[in-house]
């Protein structure tokens, strides 16, 4: 039922069109890691046009910051961040030609418009669940940034590692859609307060 | 010190009892013991009330796919129990509260600095990840996790209460504090609650844990609202009134549909626990402590 996708170490532009929001994914290949940190120094470098540390066209960034690994583990636990925090770094990465970008947590209204124009797509990784994550990650290397610690820029390898598609390409919000679908009428809820 | 304090005096953990008027000693050393190992353990056993709570959550929830990220998330508590590695990768920044009798004399050096060394140690043997930064502005980080946020209460007696809390910091961004006026009273505290778990989303990690803080001043009011936010959500207030008010919260909050992981669904929050405290006649102060699912604390006595 989840649809089997392959990162070689990009994502082709015909397999992120192909996904709607809402599709359960399996992803295998290659993601890069960067969150708050990472993603500052890579937009400041972008600004002043700099050569980026890694090439960044047609890859997925995972916002995590996993623990250390324990003996014999690859790699520590390894979920999602919250992505919205990413938003100031949203246009310069997918403008230098970042296909994707996995996290937890929706964006603010008007993100989902970004993702269509730039026709990048957004992955929700389960939030909390770092420890089960973790065992789809088969190997690990710092790429860049080393002294951020767990914010450096890493490679991972990933088998079969689940995400589900947020906000696809089309501008389609997974979040926003799910909210109106559940929502029910409150006694003293948010719509009557500012 | 005098050699009768000292001569009297139990150290902790020998299960002695002081003597009238004498205090009981405590080291610093066991408080720093303490913090560790509670730091470690709590990152990797995710507390009964809040797993049971998944477990239930998971049996209720409407939405399929909000079952299948509830089921999820107990095999990931599951998994980190079973191989002893932190639940989640926010391992978290180290909230200590102590509670110290009145009666300890506590000795062996400095309080603060033995707290940061738990937390160090317990950082490093656990393999928790370093998720401080030295200064909040230059934001570079100091590499051993410390140093925690450390409350400290006297309360009656010669014991001393540690309580450790990993707070992870999705949640706690969407926490928020509004100095209501007493016109707006209980119904403007609902409200305020709710909108805040709503503009929380899907970014706090949901199914969350709500901590209200209501009454005091505007620092105690947040501090109630942690207290809250690490009460085991199995436990109720022993008033009625305030554990009225968590339930009708909870249930206005699960009408918002925000659901597992922002998702949709029914499953906004496993629990709602408030705290209260007396207040000035001008104002009514109400914090609300987002914490996500993976709300970890742990507590003992020395």
């Amino acid at each position: 039922m989840a649809i089997e996708l392959c990162i070689e170490p990009t994502l082709p532009p015909g397999d992120i069109q192909r996904l709607r929001a809402g599709d359960q994914v399996l992803l295998t290949g290659e993601l890069l890691t960067a969150r708050d940190a990472a993603c500052g120094r890579l937009a400041r470098v972008l600004a002043a046009g700099e050569p980026l540390p890694v090439d960044l066209r047609g890859r997925i960034i995972y916002a995590v910051g996993p623990t250390p690994a324990k003996p014999g583990q690859v790699i520590g636990s390894a979920g999602p961040t919250t992505a919205a925090r990413l938003r100031p770094y949203l246009e310069p990465l997918l403008s230098a030609g970042v296909a994707g970008l996995m996290g937890k947590g929706d964006w603010p209204p008007e993100t989902a418009a970004v993702f269509q124009r730039f026709g990048g797509v957004y992955f929700a990784a389960l939030g909390g669940a770092g420890a089960l994550l973790a065992k789809a990650i088969t190997a690990v290397e710092v790429v860049a940034y080393a002294d951020l610690g767990p914010e450096a820029i890493h490679r991972l390898r990933v088998e079969r590692f689940p995400a589900i598609v947020a906000i696809d390409a089309q501008g389609s919000d997974l979040y926003r859609q799910a909210r109106q679908a559940w929502r029910r009428p409150a006694g003293s809820g948010p719509d009557q307060g500012g | 010190m005098t050699e009768g304090v000292a001569a009297g005096a139990q150290d902790a953990g020998t299960g002695g009892q002081a003597q009238p008027g004498v205090p009981r000693r405590v080291s610093v050393d066991a408080i720093r013991q303490a913090v560790a190992d509670l730091l470690v353990e709590a990152n990797y056993r995710v507390g009964d009330d809040v797993l049971d709570a998944l477990r239930q959550a998971a049996a209720e929830e409407q939405s399929p796919l909000g079952r299948d990220i509830l089921e999820q998330l107990v095999a990931n508590y599951e998994l980190a129990r079973a191989e002893r590695v932190p639940a989640c990768q926010d391992t978290g920044l180290t909230i200590v509260f102590l509670e110290v009798g009145q009666d300890v004399h506590l000795v062996g050096g400095d309080l603060r600095e033995a707290v940061n060394a738990g937390i160090r140690e317990g950082t490093r043997a656990g393999y928790l990840r370093n998720s401080v930064v030295g200064d909040p502005l230059l934001r570079q980080n100091t590499g051993d996790n410390a140093p925690g946020v450390l409350h400290v209460d006297i309360i009656p007696g010669d014991r001393v209460h540690v309580t450790v809390a990993c707070k992870g910091f999705g949640s706690e961004n969407k926490s928020r504090l509004a100095m209501l006026t007493p016109a707006e009273g209980i119904a403007g505290v609902k409200r305020f609650v709710v909108e805040t778990v709503d503009r929380a989303g899907a970014q706090a990690c949901p199914p969350v844990i709500v901590g209200v803080g209501i009454g005091g001043s505007f620092e105690l009011a947040a501090r109630l609202a942690k207290q809250a936010v690490i009460r085991p959500i199995n436990r109720r207030h022993p008033r009625e009134d305030i554990r009225r008010l968590e339930e009708e919260l909870l249930e206005e909050i699960n009408r918002l549909g925000i659901g597992p992981q922002g998702m949709g669904g029914i499953k906004t929050a496993l629990g709602v626990n408030v705290e209260v405290y007396p207040t000035h006649i001008a104002g009514l102060p109400v914090a609300v402590n987002i914490g996500c699912h993976s709300n970890r604390h742990l507590d003992t006595w020395l």
